[in-house]
């Protein structure tokens, strides 16, 4: 049945609202809570695909010739390009702005449900079809796409790709690019329409507002993918010529439309991992963040010049404007310092204790740290023309994504799984899953930089002998093992606290932000009352009524006795 | 809403400015056209925000001092479960997949998506889901 979700007094509301239950529950339900756990249920499925693939890649990089698993160049070229848009387009976004975003942005401003509750669930339909879609590739006779995750024209058009694997994988991101949009669309409504009473703008946690600036870069950019998608298609299908020479059409076009969206994009996969990164720090420093207005902006600030700087990736097709390009390339290493310096300000001097999720946090600012000083390395053109398409920048991006698609969102998994689940995670496993992961990342990623100086091509199956490479790729290798190791210890962890669950409570870590005042798991329509809002930070100012509340807005003046009351939620179901 | 407005105002002006620069300096009409449409993301709903703020008293998450109490009433329409998202997903999953698979598949494609159109529209009517 509809609810009217009011915010009042609870007591009339009965717990039992009939409804489907087994698969019709999981196929009809519109509750934002089950939609995100489905969202991250199948990222981490295509997650732990899209590694196996890069353990198979890494394998046959072990020897110049092939070795171990002697992959063909056409086998070898299916895997990277599958590997890239597996872990791109359905793992690292939808996992952060469909999975977390959608359980965690809702509770965090106080709503009952996203804005729109059918148009989420069908979001979700969207991603798992064109998951579904993508990977049918490997079924296909001429086998997946193997042009690589960007698919650049002309390499993409029908002459070069035949097949109907190339077309899934182009209608497979057109279907993840729609539901991109509409899951954007919903969180903006969410942010600007369902917030809690005084949970003003400048009061959001920073995870959200993260997710709202994300979600503005999902609009600036799916569009334009989706649109580049479309004329590829009938390129190959309609001779429309947009992309090809031999029709009068222009290539770099492609790269125009694709780094228009793929620069953003990587963003779209950083600032939510940001976000996570921002609401951790603090609950496990016991202290407010430190700088929260300067935050914000800084988040702005990187949205805003990552989108004006699409063409940094095409430096070396001599067609773009060398000095824009890379003078705003290299200004948002000044709001990501901004980032970082309000992080380790936040520590400084807190109470830090240093659990799994504080662990993961850590582990992300030194890989993100050295991915960032790389990337400012690669603005410059006269380094960027040296090292363009080797495994230089191999490195530089895996170190970005996995420091924040990884590090930082298994920090948020760790951090939120109490709430998702009512149960904790088991300290000591987690543990055992960082140290791994953080040795096996610098292992396998290292070697990488070294070997891209000495010139090492990106995308190729073999290489020459007796250029001291295969060393260097071994070590490598052993660090991807090392790292997918980890992730068995994350699955133990997952099966033991399912099977001998340690209940969490509401509030296991004394966080700040409206989702810890929820039950856990929330109870349908999440809250049954609420605090009152007078920091950003209301559940520590309620559960600490003789600590002093410390607004941001105000500086040293903003602390202030105030007793934090509690109102009735918004929950409150009518039927 | 003010801040709100502002937000989308201030993503107008930023892509308004580095625009006109990038025209300026390459003359390079694709990545000028796509700067343009973004500023227009952001000038019209934060035009139309900006014209609303400024003719409504500040809602209660507007304001810093709001109690919990201030926020009561009906603040939206909720649905429980539905079936029509998930059919009209599979419906597009279809329409998509017979531009590969070939124009038979579009048929039942096209039948679910008018189905799930019908339903989810006579569900919004009578207020109830299922």
């Amino acid at each position: 049945m509809t609810v009217l979700a009011e915010r009042h007094a609870v007591h009339e509301h009965a717990e039992h609202h009939e409804g489907p239950t087994g698969l019709l529950k999981w196929m009809t339900s519109t509750d934002h809570k089950v939609i995100g756990m489905n969202y991250m249920y199948t990222s981490l499925v295509m997650f732990f695909l899209a590694g196996l693939m890069a353990l198979a890649i890494r394998l046959q990089l072990t020897s110049g010739t092939g070795g171990v698993l002697g992959l063909s160049n056409q086998q070898f070229d299916e895997l990277f390009t599958m590997h890239g848009s597996l872990m791109l387009y359905l793992f690292a976004g939808p996992f952060a702005f469909g999975g977390l975003a959608n359980f965690i942005v809702p509770l965090q401003v106080g709503a009952p449900d996203m804005a729109f509750p059918r148009l989420n669930a069908l979001s979700y339909w969207l991603y798992l079809s064109g998951s579904i879609t993508m990977v049918l590739g490997f079924l296909s006779a001429g086998g997946a796409a193997a042009f690589g995750w960007v698919g650049y024209a002309p390499l993409s058009e029908a002459t070069f790709s035949p097949g109907a694997g190339p077309d899934l994988w182009i209608l497979a991101i057109a279907l993840t690019g729609f539901s991109a949009i509409f899951t954007a669309v919903n969180l903006v409504t969410t942010i600007f329409y369902l917030r809690s009473p005084g949970l003003t703008m400048f009061r959001l946690p920073l995870f959200t507002w993260a997710m709202l600036v994300t979600a503005i870069l999902i609009l600036i950019a799916f569009p334009i993918l989706t649109a580049a998608m479309v004329m590829l298609f009938s390129d190959r299908h309609f001779q429309t010529h947009i992309y090809t020479v031999v029709g009068g059409g222009v290539p770099v076009l492609y790269q125009n439309l694709f780094w228009f969206f793929g620069h953003p994009e990587v963003y779209i996969l950083a600032l939510p991992y940001f976000g996570i990164v921002s609401e951790i720090i603090p609950v496990f420093s016991r202290k407010p963040m430190f700088g929260y207005k300067g935050m914000v902006f800084a988040t702005m600030a990187i949205a805003a010049l990552s989108t004006g700087v699409w063409a940094h990736h095409m430096f070396t097709t001599g067609t773009v404007l060398l000095p824009f390009f890379s003078l705003l390339s290299l200004l948002i290493a000044v709001p990501t310092g901004i980032k970082f310096f309000n992080w380790i300000g936040t520590m400084w001097r807190g109470q830090i204790s240093f659990k799994v999720p504080m662990l993961f946090c850590v582990g992300f600012l030194f890989a993100f740290l050295m991915g960032g000083l790389t990337g400012v390395m690669l603005a410059s053109p006269p380094i960027d023309f040296a090292t363009h398409d080797t495994y230089f920048v191999v490195a530089h991006f895996h170190q970005v994504l996995v420091g924040t698609a990884v590090f930082a969102g298994f920090a948020g998994f760790y951090y939120w799984y109490p709430k998702f689940t009512g149960r904790m995670l088991r300290e000591g496993l987690g543990q055992w899953h960082f140290w791994l992961m953080f040795v096996g990342f610098w292992v396998t990623f290292m070697p990488q930089y070294k070997l891209g100086l000495e010139g090492m091509p990106r995308r190729v199956a073999t290489y020459v002998p007796g250029l001291d490479w295969q060393n260097l790729n071994i070590v490598s290798t052993v660090g991807a093992f090392v790292i997918a190791i980890s992730f068995v210890f994350l699955l133990v962890n997952v099966w033991v606290s399912w099977r001998k669950p340690v209940p969490a409570g509401d509030n296991p870590w004394d966080g700040h932000t409206l989702e810890w005042f929820a039950s856990s798991p929330p109870s349908h329509h999440n809250f049954e009352r609420l605090p009152s809002v007078r920091s950003e930070r209301p559940v520590w100012d309620f559960h600490h009524p003789d600590d002093l509340v410390i607004t941001h807005s105000t500086n040293g003046n903003g602390k202030h006795r105030h007793p934090v009351t509690v109102g009735s939620g918004s929950d409150g179901g009518h039927e | 809403m003010r801040i709100e407005a502002l937000f989308l105002i201030g993503i107008a002006i930023f892509f308004g400015i580095v625009g006109a620069v990038y025209w300026f300096w390459s003359y390079e009409q694709g990545g000028t056209v796509m700067l343009a449409g973004t500023t227009l993301l952001g000038l019209l709903p934060g035009s139309y925000y900006l014209w609303w703020s400024r003719r409504m008293k500040p809602r209660p998450e507007d304001r810093t001092d709001a109690s919990i109490e201030e926020g009561h009433g009906v603040i939206g329409s909720f649905p429980n479960s539905s079936i029509w998202p998930f059919v009209l997903g599979m419906g597009l999953f279809l329409v998509v997949l017979s531009l590969v698979f070939g124009l038979w598949l579009l048929a039942p494609g096209a039948a679910l998506v008018v189905s799930a159109l019908i339903g989810v529209t006579v569900e919004s009517r009578r207020g109830g889901t299922i």
